[in-house]
């Protein structure tokens, strides 16, 4: 992990471009996660004191959402699709096929830091079930196999 | 110069519209023929994406689903003149699933450049809002209340009423928030607006803050959408550029200024106090009502929160008048609803039709039955929160009353169909989960409750004490359905009720016993 040290600059930096914003938290957060992959338990005391919050308020909307995270991700993050419209289309097989292959549950991530695995509920492409997005890309009618082809794509890249 | 039309929608991109574009660039160019891609929305004929379209002197005519290695072959059959080809549909818009709908707020999408202004000028763009800047606020609420025009976020209140009640809240500012927060599984309409013609949405929520005196507005758009945000934030900075959004619009002295923030993957907070309390940087955490948002809403202030397809209506009511709009729709549902096909059908896609036509000719006629080959067995619709219908009643026409009647729910028109592989009450445990998964913790009803709620479904299908773990888990919805604070457990009830009354056999119940 990295030393907070090397990243508070960054995070100053994204606080003092939101010093004007009404409603900035979540903005702030955002722009964090963007530029370092995920937001730092360190920055929450730097957070807190820019916006005149208690640390524990910063810390329980960080925990709120499910998209912010508090520790690295993988290069790549895959998320899966859970709600019912994939799974009328059987996501249950390919969630169970995907942390099988990837030898990893949701909310973890591979050994050689590749991939994280998060489960997401409904990316609107529920024409094309089941779903999954690798980092920013959606992929639409995934099978087992597209879903291993599309691993061995991405472990290059 | 010829020109050929390829998705930028996401659905359309998630079956690989990137690669197909960039094939046909690339063979155009080889051959040394002169073509203009331009990237439009989706016409919501998902099974036949990617679609590509070239411009003839006999309309549009469409190919599809087109993958990259088809685009040589298309080019030498003569794609570019509209020739035959295996992949050949004819007239995109001579197709009964494209030509029998009512397309009033989706009449642009899949047919422009989606964040060209010039495309939306000459397509009847900004119609609305120059009829608005002639008018008084209250004629212009007028117009929304006299359209009929219902939310389309779920809830399905009037339109209008919430306006007026902003328009005559007194505040030093006011705020008008699109709700673009849509999260539930079935429905991708907002998405295909924002990706497809975000200057509807943007005309729209020019309109309400001219009409309530609101010069600031903002698009909570959920962060599983970024090719939505993209294409919004496109269309807002040409709309500054051209002087429809910003200081004096049209040189009419109204201000309205608007700006997109992301959420952050929180189900809970399309919801409109929690959305307000997301907005204002905290946890989405459901406010109590009264105050209303209309009076106290965002940082305190008078708020219209609208869902999108809400919004993205207001510019043809304001261009062609609220009577017409009012003269789609049955009994008090009015206007046009995009209904969205999803889950296992043949045809998944959009549909905008005027309320009133019933389930069944939507799966069937439309929806050309299940993807799977198998039986139909249920449809959920209006989100993870809406009943399962069976069979039984899909001849119920699509009209906010008749769902309501039956128990069931519009919400925001999305379908999910089921085939006979689907276990319903795995639907109902699944429905629990996503409660506990997704609730905002504030009351105890929707927090405790879906995790009673899973465990006493595991006994049901357990057969751990059968009959009186089927009293329990009534009784549990009866708490919810009553006591919680807003519809995440106020509604799953809804689903899981629905599974047990009409398909109790999947619990391992009588039918007559359930």
């Amino acid at each position: 992990m990295q030393d907070y040290q090397t990243q508070q600059a960054t995070v100053l930096e994204i606080l003092d471009a939101h010093r004007t914003m009404p409603g900035s938290l979540l903005p702030i957060l955002h722009g964090i996660q963007d530029t370092l992959g995920y937001i730092p338990p360190a920055a929450v005391a730097d957070i807190a004191s820019s916006l005149n919050l208690s640390q524990a308020e910063v810390h329980g909307v960080i925990s709120f959402y499910h998209y912010f995270r508090d520790t690295p991700p993988g290069k790549h993050t895959v998320r899966i699709c859970r709600a019912e419209s994939c799974q009328s289309m059987n996501s249950t097989a390919l969630e169970n096929h995907a942390k099988q292959v990837l030898g990893i549950d949701y909310h973890e991530t591979t050994a050689d830091q590749a991939f994280s695995l998060e489960p997401v509920y409904c990316l609107g492409n529920c024409a094309c079930s089941p779903s999954i997005t690798i980092d920013d890309q959606v992929f639409g009618r995934v099978t087992p196999d597209k879903f291993d082809s599309l691993l061995a794509k991405f472990k290059g890249a | 110069m010829t020109r050929l039309f390829i998705s930028r929608d996401s659905t359309a991109l998630s079956l690989g519209a990137e690669q197909v574009a960039n094939a046909f660039a690339q063979h155009t160019a080889d051959r040394g023929q002169s073509v203009q891609i331009v990237r439009n929305g989706s016409r919501g004929l998902f099974w036949l994406e990617p679609l590509v379209e070239v411009e003839t002197p006999n309309g549009r005519i469409a190919y599809g689903p087109v993958q990259e290695e088809d685009v040589a072959s298309l080019l030498e059959a003569g794609l570019l003149e509209g020739k035959s080809h295996p992949l050949y549909l004819g007239n995109i818009e001579e197709l009964p699933y494209f030509k029998n709908q009512n397309r009033l707020t989706f009449a642009r999408v899949g047919i422009t450049d989606p964040v060209s202004l010039e495309d939306y000028l000459v397509n009847d763009g900004y119609k609305g809002l120059k009829n608005a800047l002639a008018l008084q606020p209250a004629e212009i609420v007028k117009h929304v209340t006299d359209s009929g025009l219902r939310g389309r976020g779920g809830a399905a209140f009037p339109t209008g009423i919430k306006w007026n009640t902003v328009l005559n809240a007194t505040g030093d500012q006011k705020y008008i928030v699109c709700n673009a927060d849509e999260g539930d599984s079935g429905t991708f309409s907002d998405r295909m607006i924002m990706e497809g013609d975000p200057f509807v949405l943007i005309e729209g929520m020019t309109i309400a803050g001219i009409a309530v005196g609101a010069t600031q507005g903002y698009i909570y758009l959920r962060v599983e959408y970024p090719h939505a945000k993209i294409a919004l934030n496109q269309a807002i900075e040409a709309a500054y550029k051209n002087g429809y959004l910003g200081e004096n619009i049209q040189g009419s002295g109204k201000t309205f200024h608007l700006e997109v923030r992301s959420g952050a993957g929180a189900y809970v907070c399309g919801e409109e106090t929690s959305l307000l309390e997301s907005l204002e940087g905290k946890r989405g955490l459901v406010r109590f009502k009264p105050p209303l948002p209309a009076i106290v809403g965002l940082f305190g202030k008078p708020t219209i929160v609208n869902n999108v397809i809400s919004l993205a209506s207001v510019p043809i009511i304001l261009d062609k008048g609220g009577e017409y709009y009012k003269n789609y729709g049955m009994g008090r549902s009015r206007g046009t609803l995009p209904l969205q096909l999803a889950g296992n059908i043949k045809h998944p896609g959009l549909f905008e039709a005027a309320f009133g036509m019933t389930l069944r000719e939507l799966l069937y006629d439309y929806g050309g039955g299940s993807a799977s080959g198998r039986p139909i067995r249920a449809v959920q619709v209006g989100g993870p929160l809406g009943a399962y219908m069976p069979e039984s009643q899909f001849d119920t026409p699509l009209d906010y009353e008749a769902f309501a009647a039956i128990g069931a729910v519009l919400g925001h028109g999305g379908l999910v169909v089921h085939d006979d592989t689907t276990n319903l009450a795995d639907m109902a445990r699944y429905a629990m989960e996503f409660c506990v998964e997704e609730s905002c913790g504030k009351c105890t009803p929707c927090r405790i409750g879906s995790t009673r709620g899973v465990e006493v479904i595991d006994r049901i299908v357990a057969n751990v004490d059968k009959a009186k773990n089927t009293e329990l888990l009534r009784d549990l919805c009866d708490t919810m359905l009553c006591g919680s604070l807003c519809a995440m457990g106020g509604m799953t009830p809804y689903p899981v009720l629905s599974a047990l009354n009409h398909f109790p056999e999947d619990f391992g119940l009588h039918p007559a016993k359930a």
